[in-house]
Protein backbone atom coordinates (compact mmCIF):
# COMPACT_ATOMS: atom_id res chain seq x y z
CA UNK A 1 0.00 0.00 0.00
CA UNK A 2 2.78 2.40 0.47
CA UNK A 3 4.12 2.54 -3.08
CA UNK A 4 2.50 5.36 -4.17
CA UNK A 5 3.55 8.63 -3.74
CA UNK A 6 2.87 11.29 -1.01
CA UNK A 7 1.36 14.68 -1.83
CA UNK A 8 0.63 17.01 0.81
CA UNK A 9 -2.11 18.94 0.27
CA UNK A 10 -3.98 19.93 3.70
CA UNK A 11 -2.01 23.10 4.70
CA UNK A 12 -5.03 23.92 6.77
CA UNK A 13 -4.74 21.50 9.46
CA UNK A 14 -1.03 21.72 9.56
CA UNK A 15 2.21 22.54 7.65
CA UNK A 16 5.53 21.43 7.48
CA UNK A 17 8.56 22.83 9.89
CA UNK A 18 10.41 25.03 7.33
CA UNK A 19 14.37 23.75 8.29
CA UNK A 20 15.43 27.03 8.63
CA UNK A 21 13.61 27.32 11.37
CA UNK A 22 14.44 23.82 13.23
CA UNK A 23 17.83 25.32 12.39
CA UNK A 24 17.48 28.47 14.74
CA UNK A 25 15.16 26.46 17.15
CA UNK A 26 18.10 23.76 17.53
CA UNK A 27 20.12 25.47 20.34
CA UNK A 28 17.17 25.86 22.28
CA UNK A 29 16.58 22.30 21.97
CA UNK A 30 20.11 21.49 23.10
CA UNK A 31 22.90 23.69 25.13
CA UNK A 32 20.19 26.62 25.18
CA UNK A 33 18.59 24.82 27.62
CA UNK A 34 17.45 27.80 30.16
CA UNK A 35 14.32 28.46 31.50
CA UNK A 36 13.40 32.62 30.09
CA UNK A 37 11.92 32.88 33.89
CA UNK A 38 15.58 32.58 35.93
CA UNK A 39 16.90 35.64 36.65
CA UNK A 40 20.38 34.51 38.48
CA UNK A 41 22.20 32.76 35.58
CA UNK A 42 23.41 32.84 32.16
CA UNK A 43 21.24 30.22 31.17
CA UNK A 44 17.92 32.33 32.00
CA UNK A 45 18.91 35.15 30.41
CA UNK A 46 20.05 33.71 27.23
CA UNK A 47 16.59 32.16 26.99
CA UNK A 48 14.80 35.44 28.21
CA UNK A 49 17.26 37.40 25.23
CA UNK A 50 15.92 35.10 22.58
CA UNK A 51 12.32 34.92 23.73
CA UNK A 52 12.30 38.36 23.53
CA UNK A 53 13.07 39.02 20.03
CA UNK A 54 10.76 36.81 19.09
CA UNK A 55 8.19 38.35 21.20
CA UNK A 56 9.39 41.59 19.57
CA UNK A 57 9.10 40.33 15.95
CA UNK A 58 6.20 38.75 16.21
CA UNK A 59 4.39 41.90 17.68
CA UNK A 60 6.20 43.92 14.87
CA UNK A 61 4.26 41.36 12.21
CA UNK A 62 1.24 42.59 13.91
CA UNK A 63 1.39 46.62 14.26
CA UNK A 64 1.61 45.58 17.97
CA UNK A 65 4.43 45.85 20.89
CA UNK A 66 5.82 43.05 22.33
CA UNK A 67 4.53 44.01 25.81
CA UNK A 68 1.33 43.12 23.70
CA UNK A 69 2.34 39.76 23.23
CA UNK A 70 0.91 36.48 25.41
CA UNK A 71 2.72 33.44 24.48
CA UNK A 72 0.48 30.21 24.66
CA UNK A 73 0.43 26.23 23.71
CA UNK A 74 -1.34 27.51 20.61
CA UNK A 75 -4.61 29.35 18.99
CA UNK A 76 -7.15 26.84 20.97
CA UNK A 77 -5.31 28.23 24.18
CA UNK A 78 -5.57 31.66 22.40
CA UNK A 79 -8.84 31.33 21.69
CA UNK A 80 -9.78 30.32 25.39
CA UNK A 81 -8.14 32.82 27.29
CA UNK A 82 -9.55 35.68 24.65
CA UNK A 83 -12.89 34.61 25.24
CA UNK A 84 -13.08 33.56 28.63
CA UNK A 85 -10.79 35.72 29.79
CA UNK A 86 -12.81 38.52 28.34
CA UNK A 87 -16.08 37.78 29.36
CA UNK A 88 -15.63 36.98 33.02
CA UNK A 89 -13.34 40.23 33.05
CA UNK A 90 -16.17 42.54 32.03
CA UNK A 91 -19.21 40.72 33.04
CA UNK A 92 -19.84 43.58 35.20
CA UNK A 93 -20.69 45.63 31.59
CA UNK A 94 -22.67 43.02 30.59
CA UNK A 95 -23.24 39.30 29.59
CA UNK A 96 -23.66 39.42 25.58
CA UNK A 97 -20.93 38.01 23.26
CA UNK A 98 -21.52 38.06 19.55
CA UNK A 99 -19.82 35.41 16.76
CA UNK A 100 -20.84 33.34 13.87
CA UNK A 101 -21.49 29.50 13.00
CA UNK A 102 -18.25 29.40 10.62
CA UNK A 103 -15.86 29.91 13.68
CA UNK A 104 -13.73 27.14 14.25
CA UNK A 105 -14.98 24.80 17.76
CA UNK A 106 -11.98 26.86 19.70
CA UNK A 107 -14.42 29.48 19.44
CA UNK A 108 -17.64 27.62 19.74
CA UNK A 109 -17.28 25.48 22.07
CA UNK A 110 -15.67 28.58 24.82
CA UNK A 111 -19.10 30.77 23.59
CA UNK A 112 -20.93 27.51 24.32
CA UNK A 113 -19.71 27.00 27.62
CA UNK A 114 -20.02 30.63 28.74
CA UNK A 115 -23.81 29.89 27.30
CA UNK A 116 -24.30 27.14 29.70
CA UNK A 117 -23.45 29.45 32.32
CA UNK A 118 -25.56 32.96 31.84
CA UNK A 119 -24.54 34.61 28.92
CA UNK A 120 -26.14 34.94 25.54
CA UNK A 121 -24.50 34.37 22.24
CA UNK A 122 -26.06 36.23 18.87
CA UNK A 123 -24.99 33.92 16.21
CA UNK A 124 -24.64 36.31 12.69
CA UNK A 125 -26.09 34.45 9.53
CA UNK A 126 -23.30 33.88 6.88
CA UNK A 127 -24.41 33.86 3.63
CA UNK A 128 -23.95 31.17 0.56
CA UNK A 129 -20.25 32.52 0.64
CA UNK A 130 -19.31 32.27 4.29
CA UNK A 131 -19.88 36.04 4.56
CA UNK A 132 -21.52 38.02 7.29
CA UNK A 133 -23.39 40.85 6.79
CA UNK A 134 -21.83 43.93 8.78
CA UNK A 135 -25.52 45.56 9.14
CA UNK A 136 -26.35 42.84 11.22
CA UNK A 137 -23.37 42.91 13.33
CA UNK A 138 -24.25 46.68 13.62
CA UNK A 139 -27.60 45.87 15.10
CA UNK A 140 -26.88 43.18 16.70
CA UNK A 141 -24.77 45.58 18.93
CA UNK A 142 -26.22 45.87 22.52
CA UNK A 143 -24.96 48.03 25.45
CA UNK A 144 -24.66 45.05 27.33
CA UNK A 145 -22.15 43.44 24.48
CA UNK A 146 -18.75 42.93 25.67
CA UNK A 147 -17.05 40.87 22.72
CA UNK A 148 -17.44 40.47 19.12
CA UNK A 149 -15.59 37.03 17.57
CA UNK A 150 -15.19 36.41 14.32
CA UNK A 151 -12.01 34.70 12.78
CA UNK A 152 -10.05 36.04 9.94
CA UNK A 153 -9.57 33.49 7.48
CA UNK A 154 -11.81 30.52 7.73
CA UNK A 155 -10.22 26.60 7.82
CA UNK A 156 -12.42 25.12 6.24
CA UNK A 157 -13.71 27.39 3.49
CA UNK A 158 -10.93 30.10 3.02
CA UNK A 159 -13.38 32.62 3.24
CA UNK A 160 -12.05 36.22 4.51
CA UNK A 161 -13.75 38.28 6.87
CA UNK A 162 -13.62 42.31 6.18
CA UNK A 163 -11.64 42.54 9.65
CA UNK A 164 -11.02 46.33 8.96
CA UNK A 165 -14.32 47.00 8.52
CA UNK A 166 -16.08 44.86 11.75
CA UNK A 167 -13.12 46.30 13.85
CA UNK A 168 -14.13 49.86 13.03
CA UNK A 169 -17.46 48.73 13.90
CA UNK A 170 -16.68 47.24 17.17
CA UNK A 171 -14.46 50.50 18.31
CA UNK A 172 -16.84 52.76 17.03
CA UNK A 173 -19.75 51.05 19.83
CA UNK A 174 -17.04 50.39 22.52
CA UNK A 175 -17.36 46.61 22.33
CA UNK A 176 -14.12 44.25 22.13
CA UNK A 177 -12.92 42.96 19.20
CA UNK A 178 -11.27 39.43 19.05
CA UNK A 179 -10.16 37.60 15.93
CA UNK A 180 -8.46 34.28 15.27
CA UNK A 181 -5.92 34.90 12.80
CA UNK A 182 -4.99 31.14 12.56
CA UNK A 183 -5.18 30.79 8.78
CA UNK A 184 -3.88 34.06 8.30
CA UNK A 185 -1.13 35.24 10.21
CA UNK A 186 1.76 35.98 8.24
CA UNK A 187 0.07 35.23 4.94
CA UNK A 188 -2.38 38.34 4.70
CA UNK A 189 -1.93 41.66 5.70
CA UNK A 190 -2.78 42.15 9.36
CA UNK A 191 -2.30 45.86 11.62
CA UNK A 192 -3.94 45.90 14.82
CA UNK A 193 -4.15 49.63 14.95
CA UNK A 194 -5.33 49.74 11.55
CA UNK A 195 -7.73 47.28 11.79
CA UNK A 196 -8.83 47.65 15.55
CA UNK A 197 -8.35 44.81 16.78
CA UNK A 198 -8.28 44.44 20.59
CA UNK A 199 -7.24 40.81 20.91
CA UNK A 200 -5.72 38.15 18.29
CA UNK A 201 -5.05 34.21 18.13
CA UNK A 202 -2.53 32.67 16.37
CA UNK A 203 -0.55 29.64 15.94
CA UNK A 204 3.11 28.48 15.03
CA UNK A 205 2.59 25.34 13.32
CA UNK A 206 -0.16 26.66 10.52
CA UNK A 207 2.78 29.14 9.12
CA UNK A 208 5.53 26.34 8.57
CA UNK A 209 6.80 27.02 12.56
CA UNK A 210 6.22 24.50 15.51
CA UNK A 211 3.61 22.82 17.02
CA UNK A 212 2.87 23.63 20.60
CA UNK A 213 3.04 27.61 20.39
CA UNK A 214 0.75 29.86 19.57
CA UNK A 215 0.14 33.78 20.41
CA UNK A 216 -2.63 36.11 22.15
CA UNK A 217 -2.37 39.52 20.84
CA UNK A 218 -3.45 41.76 23.92
CA UNK A 219 -4.25 45.56 23.45
CA UNK A 220 -2.06 47.77 26.28
CA UNK A 221 -3.69 51.14 24.92
CA UNK A 222 -6.69 52.99 23.64
CA UNK A 223 -8.20 50.52 25.14
CA UNK A 224 -6.51 48.74 27.66
CA UNK A 225 -7.46 45.28 27.28
CA UNK A 226 -7.56 43.23 30.89
CA UNK A 227 -8.34 39.46 30.39
CA UNK A 228 -8.95 37.02 33.90
CA UNK A 229 -6.68 34.56 33.41
CA UNK A 230 -7.75 30.46 32.56
CA UNK A 231 -4.63 29.46 34.77
CA UNK A 232 -3.12 29.94 37.68
CA UNK A 233 0.94 29.58 38.46
CA UNK A 234 3.56 31.14 38.06
CA UNK A 235 2.51 34.69 36.74
CA UNK A 236 4.11 34.58 33.99
CA UNK A 237 2.80 36.28 30.82
CA UNK A 238 2.07 39.37 33.32
CA UNK A 239 -0.27 36.81 34.95
CA UNK A 240 -2.51 35.99 31.96
CA UNK A 241 -0.82 33.00 31.33
CA UNK A 242 1.15 31.01 33.75
CA UNK A 243 3.49 28.37 32.91
CA UNK A 244 6.71 28.01 31.95
CA UNK A 245 7.64 29.26 28.29
CA UNK A 246 8.03 27.25 25.90
CA UNK A 247 11.26 28.84 24.25
CA UNK A 248 12.53 26.54 21.56
CA UNK A 249 8.92 27.03 20.41
CA UNK A 250 8.69 30.72 20.75
CA UNK A 251 12.01 31.48 19.10
CA UNK A 252 10.87 28.86 16.12
CA UNK A 253 7.89 30.76 16.03
CA UNK A 254 9.45 34.17 15.45
CA UNK A 255 12.17 32.70 12.74
CA UNK A 256 8.65 31.51 10.88
CA UNK A 257 6.95 34.82 10.98
CA UNK A 258 10.18 36.27 9.62
CA UNK A 259 10.61 33.96 6.72
CA UNK A 260 6.57 34.38 6.36
CA UNK A 261 7.12 37.93 5.64
CA UNK A 262 10.39 37.76 3.85
CA UNK A 263 8.69 37.78 0.45
CA UNK A 264 5.25 37.48 1.86
CA UNK A 265 3.30 39.17 -1.82
CA UNK A 266 5.97 36.91 -4.03
CA UNK A 267 4.74 33.69 -2.28
CA UNK A 268 1.21 34.54 -1.93
CA UNK A 269 0.59 34.99 -5.52
CA UNK A 270 2.60 31.64 -6.01
CA UNK A 271 0.67 29.50 -3.76
CA UNK A 272 -2.46 31.24 -5.27
CA UNK A 273 -1.69 30.17 -8.80
CA UNK A 274 -0.93 26.65 -7.88
CA UNK A 275 -4.52 26.33 -6.25
CA UNK A 276 -6.08 28.71 -9.07
CA UNK A 277 -4.39 25.41 -11.57
CA UNK A 278 -6.09 22.95 -10.01
CA UNK A 279 -9.33 24.56 -9.51
CA UNK A 280 -9.34 25.32 -12.98
CA UNK A 281 -8.55 21.64 -13.85
CA UNK A 282 -10.70 20.16 -11.53
CA UNK A 283 -13.81 23.01 -13.31
CA UNK A 284 -12.77 22.12 -17.05
CA UNK A 285 -12.66 18.32 -16.94
CA UNK A 286 -15.16 17.49 -14.30
CA UNK A 287 -18.92 18.33 -14.40
CA UNK A 288 -21.34 19.05 -11.64
CA UNK A 289 -18.71 20.68 -9.50
CA UNK A 290 -18.66 23.41 -7.16
CA UNK A 291 -16.39 25.65 -5.69
CA UNK A 292 -17.41 26.25 -1.77
CA UNK A 293 -16.45 29.75 -0.14
CA UNK A 294 -16.34 33.30 -1.31
CA UNK A 295 -14.27 33.47 -5.11
CA UNK A 296 -12.96 36.50 -3.86
CA UNK A 297 -12.14 37.41 -0.97
CA UNK A 298 -10.58 33.81 0.87
CA UNK A 299 -7.24 32.31 1.25
CA UNK A 300 -4.72 32.09 -1.40
CA UNK A 301 -3.93 28.40 -0.41
CA UNK A 302 -7.32 27.14 -0.31
CA UNK A 303 -9.57 25.44 -2.07
CA UNK A 304 -12.72 23.61 -0.75
CA UNK A 305 -14.81 21.57 -3.47
CA UNK A 306 -17.49 19.71 -3.70
CA UNK A 307 -17.93 17.22 -6.13
CA UNK A 308 -21.32 16.16 -6.52
CA UNK A 309 -22.89 12.25 -6.64
CA UNK A 310 -19.68 11.21 -4.92
CA UNK A 311 -19.36 10.57 -0.77
CA UNK A 312 -15.74 12.47 0.04
CA UNK A 313 -14.38 9.57 2.09
CA UNK A 314 -14.88 7.41 -1.03
CA UNK A 315 -13.17 9.73 -3.09
CA UNK A 316 -9.67 9.93 -0.19
CA UNK A 317 -9.93 6.33 -0.24
CA UNK A 318 -9.48 6.59 -4.24
CA UNK A 319 -6.39 9.06 -4.22
CA UNK A 320 -3.78 7.23 -1.85
CA UNK A 321 -0.93 9.22 -0.60
CA UNK A 322 -2.61 12.92 -1.43
CA UNK A 323 -3.38 14.16 1.75
CA UNK A 324 -6.21 16.12 1.98
CA UNK A 325 -9.41 16.58 4.06
CA UNK A 326 -13.58 16.34 3.62
CA UNK A 327 -15.85 17.89 5.05
CA UNK A 328 -18.20 14.32 5.12
CA UNK A 329 -19.33 13.08 7.96
CA UNK A 330 -17.80 9.76 7.60
CA UNK A 331 -14.12 11.19 8.01
CA UNK A 332 -15.28 12.40 11.55
CA UNK A 333 -16.32 11.00 14.47
CA UNK A 334 -19.14 12.85 15.15
CA UNK A 335 -21.26 11.41 11.51
CA UNK A 336 -22.49 15.11 10.79
CA UNK A 337 -21.49 17.18 7.77
CA UNK A 338 -19.33 20.09 8.08
CA UNK A 339 -20.97 22.32 10.11
CA UNK A 340 -19.37 25.13 8.24
CA UNK A 341 -21.16 24.11 5.29
CA UNK A 342 -24.44 23.61 6.31
CA UNK A 343 -24.43 27.12 7.97
CA UNK A 344 -23.72 28.24 4.38
CA UNK A 345 -26.29 26.52 3.30
CA UNK A 346 -24.62 24.32 1.48
CA UNK A 347 -27.05 20.71 1.28
CA UNK A 348 -26.08 17.83 3.49
CA UNK A 349 -25.73 16.00 -0.28
CA UNK A 350 -23.06 18.54 -1.22
CA UNK A 351 -21.29 19.09 1.99
CA UNK A 352 -20.80 14.84 2.16
CA UNK A 353 -19.40 15.16 -1.36
CA UNK A 354 -17.00 17.84 -0.31
CA UNK A 355 -12.98 18.26 -0.17
CA UNK A 356 -10.34 20.40 0.96
CA UNK A 357 -7.13 21.25 -0.92
CA UNK A 358 -4.49 23.20 1.17
CA UNK A 359 -1.62 24.22 -1.26
CA UNK A 360 1.67 25.13 0.90
CA UNK A 361 4.77 26.89 0.56
CA UNK A 362 6.34 23.52 -0.37
CA UNK A 363 4.11 22.74 -3.03
CA UNK A 364 5.27 22.08 -6.41
CA UNK A 365 3.06 22.61 -10.11
CA UNK A 366 4.25 19.30 -10.49
CA UNK A 367 2.68 17.92 -7.47
CA UNK A 368 -0.79 19.83 -8.31
CA UNK A 369 -0.72 17.93 -11.68
CA UNK A 370 -0.56 14.43 -10.42
CA UNK A 371 -2.95 15.36 -7.69
CA UNK A 372 -5.80 17.08 -10.23
CA UNK A 373 -5.03 13.57 -12.34
CA UNK A 374 -5.56 11.33 -9.93
CA UNK A 375 -8.53 13.26 -7.93
CA UNK A 376 -10.11 13.78 -11.77
CA UNK A 377 -9.74 9.74 -12.17
CA UNK A 378 -11.40 8.70 -9.37
CA UNK A 379 -14.15 11.01 -9.31
CA UNK A 380 -14.93 9.68 -13.11
CA UNK A 381 -14.34 5.62 -11.58
CA UNK A 382 -17.01 6.73 -9.11
CA UNK A 383 -19.31 8.26 -10.79
CA UNK A 384 -19.27 5.39 -13.01
CA UNK A 385 -20.44 3.29 -9.97
CA UNK A 386 -22.92 5.89 -8.41
CA UNK A 387 -26.79 5.91 -8.82
CA UNK A 388 -27.23 9.73 -8.28
CA UNK A 389 -24.71 9.96 -10.89
CA UNK A 390 -26.81 7.69 -13.72
CA UNK A 391 -29.90 9.70 -12.41
CA UNK A 392 -28.63 13.11 -12.93
CA UNK A 393 -27.85 12.03 -16.35
CA UNK A 394 -30.84 10.93 -17.09
CA UNK A 395 -32.43 14.47 -15.88
CA UNK A 396 -34.39 13.19 -12.91
CA UNK A 397 -34.11 15.92 -10.05
CA UNK A 398 -32.55 14.28 -6.86
CA UNK A 399 -34.94 16.61 -4.50
CA UNK A 400 -38.04 15.41 -6.25
CA UNK A 401 -37.13 11.78 -4.80
CA UNK A 402 -38.41 9.98 -2.34
CA UNK A 403 -35.43 8.80 -0.26
CA UNK A 404 -35.29 6.08 1.94
CA UNK A 405 -33.04 7.53 4.71
CA UNK A 406 -32.08 6.00 8.12
CA UNK B 1 -10.36 4.88 8.62
CA UNK B 2 -8.20 1.92 8.45
CA UNK B 3 -9.63 -0.67 6.43
CA UNK B 4 -9.76 -4.16 5.94
CA UNK B 5 -8.16 -5.82 2.97
CA UNK B 6 -11.20 -6.95 2.02
CA UNK B 7 -12.92 -3.45 1.99
CA UNK B 8 -9.98 -1.96 -0.08
CA UNK B 9 -10.53 -4.75 -2.55
CA UNK B 10 -14.29 -4.82 -3.21
CA UNK B 11 -13.15 -0.48 -3.39
CA UNK B 12 -10.35 -1.30 -5.94
CA UNK B 13 -12.44 -4.08 -7.62
CA UNK B 14 -15.82 -3.36 -7.48
CA UNK B 15 -17.91 -7.16 -8.30
CA UNK B 16 -21.36 -5.84 -10.89
CA UNK B 17 -21.10 -2.55 -10.77
CA UNK B 18 -23.87 -1.80 -13.37
CA UNK B 19 -27.35 -1.40 -13.59
CA UNK B 20 -30.63 -4.16 -14.95
CA UNK B 21 -33.69 -3.34 -16.85
CA UNK B 22 -35.62 -1.91 -13.79
CA UNK B 23 -38.71 -2.42 -15.94
CA UNK B 24 -38.19 -6.00 -16.68
CA UNK B 25 -40.38 -8.35 -14.61
CA UNK B 26 -37.71 -10.71 -13.87
CA UNK B 27 -35.53 -7.86 -12.21
CA UNK B 28 -36.11 -6.86 -8.51
CA UNK B 29 -34.76 -2.97 -7.39
CA UNK B 30 -33.93 -1.94 -4.57
CA UNK B 31 -32.94 1.67 -3.81
CA UNK B 32 -32.33 2.83 -0.19
CA UNK B 33 -30.41 5.67 1.65
CA UNK B 34 -30.46 9.49 0.92
CA UNK B 35 -27.64 11.45 -0.36
CA UNK B 36 -28.37 14.15 2.90
CA UNK B 37 -27.13 10.75 4.73
CA UNK B 38 -24.32 10.10 2.78
CA UNK B 39 -25.06 6.68 1.51
CA UNK B 40 -27.55 5.85 -1.38
CA UNK B 41 -27.45 2.31 -2.29
CA UNK B 42 -28.88 0.41 -5.53
CA UNK B 43 -29.13 -3.25 -5.80
CA UNK B 44 -30.85 -5.16 -8.51
CA UNK B 45 -31.16 -8.67 -9.09
CA UNK B 46 -32.52 -10.72 -12.12
CA UNK B 47 -34.02 -13.91 -11.46
CA UNK B 48 -34.63 -17.07 -13.52
CA UNK B 49 -36.44 -20.16 -12.64
CA UNK B 50 -36.25 -19.18 -8.91
CA UNK B 51 -32.35 -18.68 -9.22
CA UNK B 52 -31.13 -15.21 -9.10
CA UNK B 53 -28.75 -15.36 -12.80
CA UNK B 54 -27.23 -11.69 -12.62
CA UNK B 55 -27.23 -9.61 -9.79
CA UNK B 56 -25.68 -5.27 -10.24
CA UNK B 57 -25.26 -2.23 -8.12
CA UNK B 58 -24.19 1.22 -7.73
CA UNK B 59 -23.38 2.92 -4.57
CA UNK B 60 -23.09 6.24 -3.57
CA UNK B 61 -21.04 6.34 0.09
CA UNK B 62 -17.96 5.39 1.49
CA UNK B 63 -15.71 2.69 0.88
CA UNK B 64 -17.50 0.18 3.02
CA UNK B 65 -20.87 1.11 1.96
CA UNK B 66 -19.22 0.62 -1.68
CA UNK B 67 -17.71 -2.82 -0.41
CA UNK B 68 -20.84 -4.47 1.23
CA UNK B 69 -23.27 -3.26 -1.76
CA UNK B 70 -20.54 -5.45 -3.96
CA UNK B 71 -20.37 -8.48 -1.66
CA UNK B 72 -23.89 -8.25 -1.57
CA UNK B 73 -24.35 -8.61 -5.15
CA UNK B 74 -21.89 -11.35 -4.98
CA UNK B 75 -23.44 -13.69 -2.61
CA UNK B 76 -26.89 -12.90 -4.73
CA UNK B 77 -25.73 -14.92 -7.77
CA UNK B 78 -26.19 -18.24 -8.19
CA UNK B 79 -28.61 -18.16 -4.75
CA UNK B 80 -32.04 -19.39 -5.06
CA UNK B 81 -34.59 -16.02 -4.48
CA UNK B 82 -36.12 -18.16 -1.61
CA UNK B 83 -32.83 -18.04 0.16
CA UNK B 84 -31.64 -14.88 -1.02
CA UNK B 85 -33.51 -13.53 2.28
CA UNK B 86 -30.82 -14.91 4.37
CA UNK B 87 -28.31 -12.79 3.56
CA UNK B 88 -27.87 -10.75 7.02
CA UNK B 89 -26.08 -7.34 8.05
CA UNK B 90 -23.79 -9.60 10.85
CA UNK B 91 -22.49 -11.63 8.04
CA UNK B 92 -21.35 -8.69 5.73
CA UNK B 93 -20.05 -6.79 8.98
CA UNK B 94 -17.97 -9.88 9.66
CA UNK B 95 -16.68 -10.89 6.03
CA UNK B 96 -15.58 -6.99 5.83
CA UNK B 97 -14.66 -6.66 9.47
CA UNK B 98 -16.04 -3.21 9.18
CA UNK B 99 -15.24 -1.10 12.12
CA UNK B 100 -18.30 -0.61 14.24
CA UNK B 101 -19.18 3.17 13.04
CA UNK B 102 -19.80 1.44 9.43
CA UNK B 103 -22.05 -1.21 10.94
CA UNK B 104 -25.30 0.66 9.02
CA UNK B 105 -23.29 0.48 5.76
CA UNK B 106 -24.24 -3.20 6.27
CA UNK B 107 -27.42 -2.50 7.31
CA UNK B 108 -27.94 -0.38 4.59
CA UNK B 109 -27.10 -3.72 2.22
CA UNK B 110 -29.58 -5.94 3.76
CA UNK B 111 -32.12 -3.30 3.69
CA UNK B 112 -31.41 -3.19 -0.61
CA UNK B 113 -31.40 -7.03 -0.71
CA UNK B 114 -34.89 -7.28 0.77
CA UNK B 115 -36.09 -4.58 -1.53
CA UNK B 116 -35.26 -5.81 -4.52
CA UNK B 117 -36.74 -9.09 -3.31
CA UNK B 118 -39.87 -7.76 -2.30
CA UNK B 119 -40.03 -5.88 -6.04
CA UNK B 120 -39.14 -8.91 -7.80
CA UNK B 121 -42.05 -10.31 -5.80
CA UNK B 122 -44.81 -7.99 -5.86
CA UNK B 123 -44.44 -7.81 -9.85
CA UNK B 124 -44.40 -11.86 -9.82
CA UNK B 125 -48.10 -11.05 -7.70
CA UNK B 126 -49.12 -8.76 -10.31
CA UNK B 127 -50.50 -9.81 -14.18
CA UNK B 128 -48.02 -8.83 -16.34
CA UNK B 129 -49.41 -5.65 -17.81
CA UNK B 130 -51.49 -5.52 -21.30
CA UNK B 131 -48.86 -4.20 -23.72
CA UNK B 132 -49.21 -0.79 -24.93
CA UNK B 133 -52.76 -0.83 -27.06
CA UNK B 134 -52.45 -2.51 -30.28
CA UNK B 135 -55.46 -0.52 -31.60
CA UNK B 136 -53.46 2.57 -31.15
CA UNK B 137 -53.93 4.30 -34.71
CA UNK B 138 -50.80 4.72 -36.89
CA UNK B 139 -49.34 8.07 -37.00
Amino acid sequence: MVDHRLVYLDSQATTKLDPRVLDTMMPFLTEDYGNAASRSHDFGWVAEKAVDHARETLAAGLGAKGREIVFTSGATESNNLAILGAARMYQGKGKHLISAPTEHKAVIDPLKRLESEGWEITWLDVDAQGRIDLDQLRSAIRPDTVLVSLMHGNNEIGTLHPIAEIGAICREAGVLFHTDATQTFGKEEINVEAMHIDLLSASGHKMYGPKGVGLLYVRRRNPRVRLEPIQFGGGHERGMRSGTLNVPGIVGFGRALELCLENRAEEQARMAALRDRLQQRLESELDFVQVNGDQEHRLAVNLNISFAYIEGESLIMGIPGIAVSSGSACTSASLEPSYVLRAMGVGDDLAHSSIRFGVSRFTTEDEIDYAADRVIAAVRRLREMSPLYEMALEGIDLNSVQWQGH
Amino acid sequence: MVYSEKVIDHYENPRNVGSLDKDAENVGTGVVGAPECGDVMKLQIQVEDGVITDAKFKTFGCGSAIASSSLATEWLKGRKIDDAGTIKNSDIAEELALPPVKIHCSVLAEDAIRQAIADFQSKQAQPAEAPASEEAPAS
